[in-house]
């Protein structure tokens, strides 16, 4: 295992160790270990928490900071952050004005926000969530609610964030947030499995010279498994699930493009060039692409793309600014 | 009748802690084949923590079960922290001031732990989870007391009752938690909570009987 780790047991403290020193503005100690806050000032407005399991950064943490999340609960690599810990993420998030939780649809994460959702209810501090269930390849449309939440949740943060800083209620950002997981319709391609550094061995695996259309951010198997092929034909696989989910045809949309943490940045870009095309001639109208390692999978070579179907009220919110590890704009 | 020494909590404890560790990677391959592959990590390190707390201690039954479902809630996260945390918080509870516990309590502790459980997770038998070992361990624990056998008969019951139900996973097809996206590519693999449901709930009628024997000799 080639890592730069010290215990494989330590990985996640290790790490907060080191986001903390670096990021002294951004991200901010509290007294859980495994909570951070925003480290800037924010004044009266609904607190935005979100949490999950390490392993996907800059997913969460990489989302703290001003228009975004305020406070953020981290797992283990690949495993829901304790109920104790969203606890004290909804405490140091709360200004008296209710705390947005804004997480994606797993089993761990589900029950421990909800065991938290509970205690908070005893400490008088109002918790509403939305979950991301954006991944096309996990569930049939019909099916929404079994979707497992991906890079949409890049989306859900950035807009529910923005209508928090700008001191929307707390109904009404979580009205936004679940707006923007609803226009969201993503799907993953992976090339190469992962290791969790404790585990010491892939977690699946992926034969070379194939790739996994529609696979998880933890290596869920997805829709198939084929031989690997032209960035071009990768972008067409990516795109004809992502376009059938919802009517983007004569609509604008945002782009987002994020590797899942060993395919170079490049490719992503070489990747992106016929996603524009198949978009173009879908007669879908991109009004903004993001392109980087948004929300990754450890080790994963392999890609996420993500359309959100945009109106006028999202892209205010899209485009309001925001500081933060992953998404820094003016 | 047969009772079981409930001042010796740690030392039962002490148990379950070693099979967890113990299993630690196989735990882990189990859960990799269908999973995530994070099952004996997060569990060996919930136990160990847990075993670390209590050493040097003197608890009883229930106190080491309430500390072994704080420390899990509290440190492991994932699905594992909440379900097996209210788990042995219900079982915690049911034995809670009682210094010798016969057969029906034993019985009554093992029923309350699956009703706190089932209050935080929607899942049922047959959908591949821990669930699949510890509703038909306690059933046939029960019927076997029903039937007027003795608490080690009872015991036997609850292990084969155990196994059997971790074995059933093998061909069920996942409805809850991540293998549940596998569909029909989960079946062929057991489920990596009932495998460590299963561990727990043998080396705890493992222990049980050898002190009922002891108190017996």
């Amino acid at each position: 295992m080639q890592r730069i780790i010290n215990d494989p047991d330590n990985v996640v403290d290790d790490a907060l160790k080191g986001y903390l020193r670096a990021s002294p503005t951004l991200l901010a100690p509290t007294d859980h270990p495994r909570v951070l806050k925003y480290a800037g000032h924010t004044g009266d407005k609904v607190g935005v928490v979100t949490g999950g399991g390490s392993g996907h950064e800059p997913a969460f943490l990489g989302y703290v900071g001003d228009g975004l999340c305020d406070a953020v609960a981290v797992g283990e690599i690949f495993s829901s952050p304790t109920a104790d810990a969203f606890l004290e993420a909804f405490r140091v998030a709360n200004r008296g004005q209710g705390v947005a939780c804004l997480y994606g649809n797993y089993a761990g994460d589900t029950m421990n926000v909800k065991m938290a959702r509970q205690m908070a209810e005893l400490e008088d501090i109002d918790v509403k969530t939305v979950i991301a269930r954006d991944d096309v390849a996990s569930a049939p449309a019909t099916q929404r609610d079994k979707r497992r939440g991906v890079a949409g949740e890049v989306m859900m943060w950035k807009i529910g964030g923005a209508a928090a800083a700008r001191g929307d209620s707390l109904d009404e950002v979580i009205r936004l947030a679940q707006k923007a997981v609803d226009a969201c319709s993503s799907i993953g391609v992976g090339l190469s499995s992962c290791t969790i550094p404790a585990n010491g061995k892939p977690n699946f695996s992926i034969e070379p010279g194939h790739m996994e259309l529609g696979i998880g951010h933890h290596g869920e198997p997805g829709i198939e498994v084929a031989p690997l092929t032209s960035a071009d034909a990768i972008a067409s696989a990516m795109c004809d699930p992502v376009l059938a989910d919802q009517d983007f045809a004569g609509s604008e949309v945002a782009v987002l493009v994020s590797g899942l943490g060993a395919t170079p940045v490049m490719e992503l870009n070489l990747l992106y060039a016929h996603v524009a095309d198949r978009l173009e001639a879908a007669g879908v109208k991109v009004y903004r692409t993001d392109i980087g390692n948004y929300f990754t999978s450890l080790e994963m070579m392999g890609a996420t793309l993500t359309l959100m179907k945009l109106d006028d009220e999202l892209k205010s919110l899209l485009d309001a600014p925001a500081r933060s590890l992953a998404i820094t704009q003016r | 009748m047969q009772f079981l020494d409930a001042t010796h909590g740690k030392e039962i404890l002490e148990e379950l802690v070693e099979v967890i560790v113990e299993n630690r990677n196989y735990l882990s391959e189990v859960d990799g084949a269908i999973g995530d592959g994070d099952h004996g990590i997060n569990m060996a390190k919930g136990f160990r923590l847990c075993g670390e707390s209590i050493a040097g201690q003197s608890l009883s039954l229930s106190k080491a079960l309430g500390t072994l479902a704080t420390t899990l809630m509290g440190s492991i996260g994932g699905s594992m922290g909440p379900l097996y945390g209210s788990l042995f918080m219900g079982m915690a509870k049911a034995v809670k001031d009682k210094d010798a516990i016969d057969a029906k309590d034993f019985g009554d502790m093992l029923a309350e732990g699956r009703q706190s459980l089932e209050q935080i997770s929607d899942a049922s038998v047959g959908d591949k989870c821990l669930l699949d070992t510890l509703v038909p361990a306690i059933d046939g624990y029960r019927h076997a007391l029903d039937a007027g056998e003795d608490f080690p008969q009872a015991l036997q019951a609850l292990r084969h009752g155990a196994q059997r139900g971790c074995d059933s996973t093998l061909e069920l097809e996942a409805k809850i938690g991540r293998a549940a996206r596998l569909g029909e590519r989960s079946r062929g693999h057991l489920d990596a909570g009932a495998v460590s449901c299963c561990l727990l709930l043998t080396r705890l009628a493992d222990s049980t009987e050898r002190r009922l024997e002891k108190a017996a000799a």
